[in-house]
């Protein structure tokens, strides 16, 4: 259970207000920062926090306060806090909320509701939060009772944190946090009738793996987002070392095995290396540990690994057979199950599979990208590839959602797990930025780079405010295309070229980190990508590192949404030619 | 691939404010259709049962299954498609009815085992519980006379025998897998 924190005073069995509860819960869970936009129905709630030890981080809005709980999750693995007042307060954090629900991020939200017999009067600033979230929480509550807060609280953070981890929003009326009750506080185990979040396998299902295993000649282990979550890195390192499986990450999944390992593939699906997409396609098993076969790592279902026998291991039943079916399912977190398979499989070399693998690599990558000519002209992959050697892979990257957010998945090798922060599942543009900000409070003595679009950017640019206010530092590089990235692609290969509602006028952004007395550097060619790096690095502060990159160029590979895994656009290569563009495929480091 | 079927699953869920809501919701954003859902009180204190028939193959139907246990609320999902159980709809037609018709459709009420409940010179109000297809039986055989109004309940469902379980009202076991 939660320590008791020294700096709390004991007020278990006094009278407290409402508000007061609500802190008094939080720092008995463990929170220590919190993310919010006050408002009047939960001004009570702030007018209390002032007398209890938790940091409030004022946000510019409120998408912005539950990007960055979600940020401050993904980066600690803890539970992030945010906090809004009721109607619109409310409804901006549900973008941020849908966010977390996709990607299953620990996460409370506190709203406040205006006064329990307001309710359904259409009252000033009242929403039906509870009902508007149902469908993007793992649960929610209407808190219209002093008394119900503490139990409430803890409640939530229990559910937000067990099983597969989702967030709980819990709206506290106006009225309940003014009145005051005796304050309780209970340190036993939560048992909740109707949630049990402890799975156990079938000792059948792990012999039926352990026999599959045996038998393949071609086996590829999926290592997704549930490896990290269930800190499963170091027993897949040895299941993979024992049985010299070769490793496929998702999107969400690098960082959870090391990307510079030998057996480490790269990331598979939409845009994942071809010799990953044409194993799957080859593998004769696929052993998929805490994935839940998304339609940008399939693509067609019908034509999708059908040589291969599947093995799904996942926390959550709800996602077996849901989009693959699958043979051998075994459910529970990624690290236990591992753990009970790793003594029943057999060492094995399998020289003709990884030779094979190595042969369909040797054909389609370029060995080292830094040597690649730039031919004048400042690429991203060149850009990201820079940060990665500069940072020496060891930075918090987070990402925005478009080309930038590939091109980072491809040419910065992940090699430890929570050093990639990315909206996977919802693919929501504007959250790097204030996910970044709720990382660097988790990680005060990370390097925390933002790596996102110009698009992406100014969706919640205010927040660079927030990073002034708070004075603290993550490093902002902007892709700068001056297009919106991915849609700009689609448009180009799927609708005949018409660049509609694409070429995007930006404002000048080191005008931009000027205005709020930060750092602002912008970078036109690769011999000035080092410098500008190393300054970011060395300056106190935030720093937004403006990259004119290429305004045309594409990711590549691509399969194009519902084709056939193995049916890859890959990157027209012209050698020779005046327009030849340098960059092939994906890169590996020396 | 099994065939897709009609499904009847009996759902215990706590019986609190909006869970309805948030099952019918469950229901709507993972486009599992629901045929008819009904809900009401137990003998349990604080328990509630649905009784919800909807179309699913094999696999949809244990991920049904699945995504009802995630909710916080649904404390037992029994899929009851399969076992020995009793089905039945409640249906209350009004039908045109003249003094000359009133035996014969008497008659037929007596055939369907359903009753007359209320009479008026030119119309007659029949109540009628039973399997979803005698009502229709019903339905078809007095359309002729002409059907005024009609209202039905959704499938209530309860297995024959002694449940296994063997509790007052069964909760989410231990350790599950609905994988199995």
């Amino acid at each position: 259970m939660t320590p008791a924190n020294p700096k709390l005073e004991n007020r278990i069995g006094e009278s407290l207000s409402g508000a007061h509860i609500i802190w008094e819960a939080l720092v008995r869970e463990g929170v220590d920062v919190c993310f919010g936009y006050p408002g009047g129905a939960i001004m009570p709630a702030y007018d209390a926090m002032i007398e209890y030890p938790i940091h409030h981080v004022l946000t510019r809005h409120e998408q912005g306060a539950s990007h960055m709980a979600d940020g401050y999750a993904r980066a600690s693995g803890e539970v992030g806090v945010c906090i809004a007042t009721s109607g619109p307060g409310a409804t901006n954090l549900v973008t941020g909320i849908a966010t977390a629900m996709l990607d299953s991020i620990p996460m409370v939200c506190i709203t406040g509701q205006v006064p329990s017999q307001l309710i359904g009067s259409d009252a000033f600033q009242e929403t039906d939060i509870t009902g508007c979230t149902i469908p993007v929480t793992k649960h929610n509550y209407l808190v219209t009772k002093a008394e119900q807060i503490a139990p409430t609280i803890r409640e939530a953070f229990y559910i937000a944190r067990s099983g597969r981890p989702g967030p709980v929003v819990v709206d506290i009326t106006k009225d309940a946090q003014q009145q005051s009750c005796v304050f309780e506080w209970k340190d036993d185990e939560i048992v909740l009738p109707g949630y049990r979040p402890d799975y156990a396998p079938l000792a059948e299902q792990l012999e039926d793996a352990v026999e599959l295993i045996k038998n393949a000649k071609r086996p590829i282990l999926f290592s997704g987002h549930g490896v990290v979550k269930a800190q499963a890195t170091e027993t897949l390192m040895e299941f993979v070392e024992k049985t010299n499986i070769p490793v496929a990450c998702t999107l969400l999944g690098l960082g959870g095995f090391p990307a510079t390992h030998p057996r480490n593939l790269g990331m598979m699906g939409m845009h994942g290396e071809i010799w990953v997409n044409k194993a799957i396609q080859e593998a004769d098993l696929i052993i998929a540990v805490g994935m839940r076969f998304d339609d940008r790592v399939t693509g067609n279902l019908k034509t999708y690994a059908q040589n291969a026998k599947k093995i799904h291991i996942e926390l959550d039943p709800a996602e077996i057979n849901k989009n693959v079916h699958v043979d051998v399912p075994i459910v529970g977190d990624a690290r236990t199950i591992l753990k009970k398979l790793l003594p029943h499989v057999d060492k094995c070399d399998r020289p003709e599979w990884l030779a094979y693998i190595e042969k369909i690599q040797g054909g389609s990558t370029v060995k080292d990208i830094k040597n690649l000519p730039d031919m004048g002209k400042l690429y991203a992959a060149h850009v990201i590839h820079d940060l990665y050697r500069l940072t020496e892979g060891k930075a918090l990257v987070v990402t925005d959602v478009g080309q930038h957010q590939m091109w980072e998945a491809q040419y910065y090798k992940h090699d430890y797990p929570r050093k990639l922060i990315t909206s996977g599942g919802l693919g929501t543009m504007g959250f790097a930025l204030p996910a970044a900000i709720g990382a660097k409070f988790a990680k005060p003595d990370d390097s925390v780079w933002v790596i996102c679009g110009d698009g992406g950017f100014q969706m919640t640019q205010a927040e660079l405010s927030t990073c002034a206010q708070e004075g603290i530092k993550v490093n902002v590089a902007i892709i700068n295309n001056g297009f919106l990235g991915m849609v700009r692609q689609w448009q180009e290969f799927f609708f005949g070229g018409r660049y509609v509602a694409t070429p995007m006028l930006s404002p000048d952004f080191v005008k931009i980190a000027d205005a709020h007395a930060l750092t602002g550097i912008r970078v036109e060619k690769r011999s000035e990508v080092e410098e500008a790096v190393r300054k970011a690095e060395a300056t106190e502060g935030t720093v937004v590192i403006d990259f004119r990159v290429e305004q045309e160029d594409s990711v590549y590979p691509m399969v194009p949404a519902g084709a056939d895994l193995g049916d890859m656009i890959e990157r027209p290569h012209k050698p020779g030619t005046h327009d030849h563009n340098p960059i092939f495929e994906t890169g590996e480091d020396d | 691939m099994s065939q897709s079927v009609k499904r009847t699953f009996a759902v215990f869920v706590e019986d609190k404010p909006g869970v309805l809501n948030r099952v019918a919701s469950l229901f709507r954003r993972r486009s599992f259709n629901i045929d008819s859902l009904n809900v009401g009180a137990t003998h349990e204190a604080g328990v509630s049962r649905m009784t919800i028939v909807c179309d699913a193959d094999d696999d949809k139907a244990k991920r049904i299954e699945a995504n009802l246990y995630k909710m916080v609320n649904v404390l037992w999902v029994d899929d009851i498609t399969h076992k020995q159980s009793i089905n039945r709809v409640l249906a209350l037609i009004k039908v045109n009815c003249n003094r000359d018709q009133r035996d014969e459709i008497l008659k037929i009420c007596d055939v369907f085992r359903a009753r007359a409940i209320d009479m008026s010179p030119d119309r007659i109000t029949i109540e009628i519980t039973g399997p979803q297809d005698k009502v229709e039986g019903l339905v078809s055989v007095l359309r002729p006379f002409g059907i005024l109004e009609l209202v039905q309940t959704g499938t209530v469902a309860m297995t024959r025998g002694v449940e296994k379980h063997g509790l007052a009202h069964p909760t989410v076991p231990a350790s599950r897998n609905s994988a199995v």
